[in-house]
């Protein structure tokens, strides 16, 4: 079974902090992880391969120092780590990162299943793994909590909702997102960590995937982040004190003169 | 301060740091209270290859010595003495067979040992045979093909819960200490059972047993080395794990000086932070100086021992006594800081206290450390 695991570094912060000027994330000072809900994948990805056997591929697309990440995941039992980097990727969004992983996916060809995190930590918009979905024109199941099994090329798997779970059989290959109820990350080891050290990361840029230039980065990207900023909190609500009758019954006075 | 660790040591640490943060700092007081064997924790760093790292290549280890193994063992102790003790002693029931076992020996047991599938342990210790080796009552009789055993040793950390146990008994009792000799003895081998699990001041996560050996009948080929070799097999494991056990105490008071900082910022008195009193800042530092103090002899000892160097017996000694020593002082200061919270067992600083007594204790209390330390520097004199 051939997996491709699709991560993001990010801040290790939670409260990540914005310039207010470009509207983009101060990285400086912030120690960069593997975006967490990533790490379910990852560890997802690491486990279909010890049980069906296969590869685990996985891809990044970000500066640099974003290889580290890569290096991680190699020392979690990920195989081959690929590192999208190159100056006409920044400043891409939702979109744009989707369709650039999308064609770095099609380079890479054969695969049964891609893996992603069901969002990352730091933007929080759950919109590049359905949007590699879209760009590949393969099925999607987002907010999977388990995977039940694999077999006649079809995978079926528990989709986590508000109210409780759906089962879902898609064909492969496929892509699915993550929750943190699939399983629990294993630390690295030693060993991992060793080859971790040494394995060969790959590095693409524009012109090594199959990619219509003005599709990444900024220019690629239909959305701009035109102000981020951090909502006020709710002001309290009004109180009402006494004993339940009482309160029951102002409260429907209340409502009584809002309807009128 | 930095003390040029190999990339291979820096992952060690890094490691181990991890599995102390992540996975035993949550524990620590619930494996403290309940006295369980942490066999959950145990699998997580058999799984992250812990074990491997005092165990050569060619047996499924990666070749790390014994600064590798200090710097495992420090950093699991910084979470948790008692779990951290579970580790190292299984290191200690491994190096004899490293050291002294055979080629058929080491091939047998130190993969398991390596992978972390089996844990070890070490039996030397008798009722009335603690740092009197030649004392010892434990008798393995040869008949044939195999060795009878028969005896009781107590205080044995791992014992009930380890697989593989190195043990010392008598083959000739009319020789004392050269008439010992050392044995493997495999968990369910019959006639060998373990007896009552003490209920311990401090390191309560780790299981501390006797063995009770009654017509244990091994095979020959569990002899380790030859007859009368016993004595030599512990005092050079002992030599080489006693810097595991500095570590430990290393890790328990720098575990006890991150508590103590982190209250005495947080803790307002008098309207301000009792870090910005000149007398918490005193014991803070002297602290932290006397921790730094022993991490070097620690690392220092270590690399000398992996360098090969020989009569290391002496540096060895300083370490674990010097590091001991020290962690009583600290984590008793850190208590201190805490005040009326340190006493309480609902903050972490009085764990590190009782865990930190022990290291003082066993592998040779701190007097048999000083006792050689001065016959060497007498021996040294007479050259």
């Amino acid at each position: 079974m051939n997996i491709i695991v699709c991560i993001k570094q990010v801040p290790e912060t939670t409260e990540v902090r914005i310039n207010p000027e470009t509207n983009t994330l101060i990285r400086e000072g912030v120690k960069s992880i593997i975006n967490p809900f990533d790490m379910y994948a990852i560890e997802e990805g690491v486990r279909l391969k010890e049980k069906f056997g296969g590869k685990v591929t996985v891809i990044t697309m970000g500066p640099p120092q974003a290889e580290a990440v890569l290096r991680e995941a190699v020392s979690m039992g990920a195989d081959e780590g690929i590192l999208l980097s190159d100056r006409a990727f920044a400043g891409s969004d939702t979109w744009a990162t989707s369709y650039t992983l999308s064609a770095a996916i099609r380079k890479i060809g054969v695969f049964d299943l891609i893996i992603c995190g069901k969002q990352a930590s730091d933007g929080d918009t759950a919109q590049v793994g359905p949007g590699i979905s879209a760009h590949l024109d393969i099925p999607q199941v987002t907010y999977v909590k388990k995977i039940e099994g694999i077999k006649d090329n079809a995978a079926k798997v528990e989709r986590m909702t508000e109210e409780g779970f759906e089962i879902i059989e898609a064909p492969l290959p496929a892509l699915i997102t993550v929750v943190k109820e699939i399983n629990t990350p294993r630390l690295p080891s030693l060993k991992g960590m060793m080859r971790a050290k040494q394995a060969k990361i790959t590095c693409w840029k524009a012109q090594d995937i199959d990619a219509e230039a003005d599709s990444l980065g900024l220019a690629g990207s239909p959305t701009q982040v035109v102000k981020i900023f951090t909502p006020p909190a709710r002001e309290c609500g009004q109180m009402l004190e006494g004993e339940a009758p009482e309160i029951a019954e102002k409260l429907a006075g209340l409502l009584r003169s809002e309807i009128n | 301060m930095d003390y040029l660790l190999t990339d291979e040591q820096k992952m060690i640490q890094e490691l181990a740091r991890k599995i102390a943060v992540e996975k035993i700092k949550p524990v620590a007081a619930k494996y403290d209270a309940s006295e369980e064997f942490p066999w959950d924790i145990m699998k997580v760093m058999a799984e992250s290859d812990l074990f491997s790292i005092f165990v050569p290549a060619e047996y499924g280890g990666t070749g790390g010595g014994v600064l590798d193994l200090c710097l495992a063992a420090e950093e699991l102790s910084r979470a948790c003495g008692g779990i951290a003790v579970c580790y190292a002693a299984s290191a200690l029931g491994t190096f004899p067979i490293i050291l002294f076992g055979n080629e058929e020996q080491k091939k047998k047991y130190l993969p398991d040992l390596a992978s972390g599938k089996k844990i070890a342990a070490f039996g030397i210790t008798e009722p009335e045979a603690g740092s009197d080796a030649s004392a010892i009552k434990t008798v393995a009789k040869k008949e044939g093909d195999y060795y009878i055993l028969n005896g009781l040793k107590h205080f044995i950390t791992n014992g009930g819960d380890a697989q593989t146990y190195t043990v010392i008994a008598m083959t000739d009792k009319t020789k004392g200490a050269r008439g010992a000799s050392a044995f493997i003895v495999e968990k369910g081998t019959p006639g060998f059972t373990f007896g009552k699990k003490e209920d311990k001041l401090g390191i309560r996560a780790s299981s501390t047993r006797e063995l009770i050996f009654t017509d244990c009948k091994i095979p020959k080929e569990n002899l380790l080395a030859k007859e009368g070799m016993g004595f030599i097999v512990t005092m050079k494991t002992f030599d080489k794990s006693r810097p595991g056990v500095a570590a430990q105490a290393l890790g328990i008071a720098q575990g006890a000086l991150d508590v103590a900082v982190k209250y005495s910022k947080e803790r307002q008195q008098f309207g301000k932070s009792i870090s910005s009193f000149q007398g918490i800042q005193w014991m803070l530092a002297d602290m932290a100086t006397q921790i730094e103090a022993a991490r070097a002899l620690i690392y220092a000892c270590a690399k000398e021992i992996d360098a090969g160097c020989k009569d290391v017996a002496k540096d060895s000694a300083m370490a674990k006594m010097y590091a001991s020593d020290m962690a009583m002082k600290v984590t008793t200061d850190a208590v201190q800081i805490l005040g009326g919270y340190g006493y309480m067992k609902d903050y972490p600083a009085e764990k590190f206290m009782r865990d930190a007594k022990i290291t003082q204790i066993y592998e040779g209390t701190n007097q048999i450390q000083r006792s050689i330390i001065a016959l060497q520097l007498i021996k040294e004199m007479a050259k």
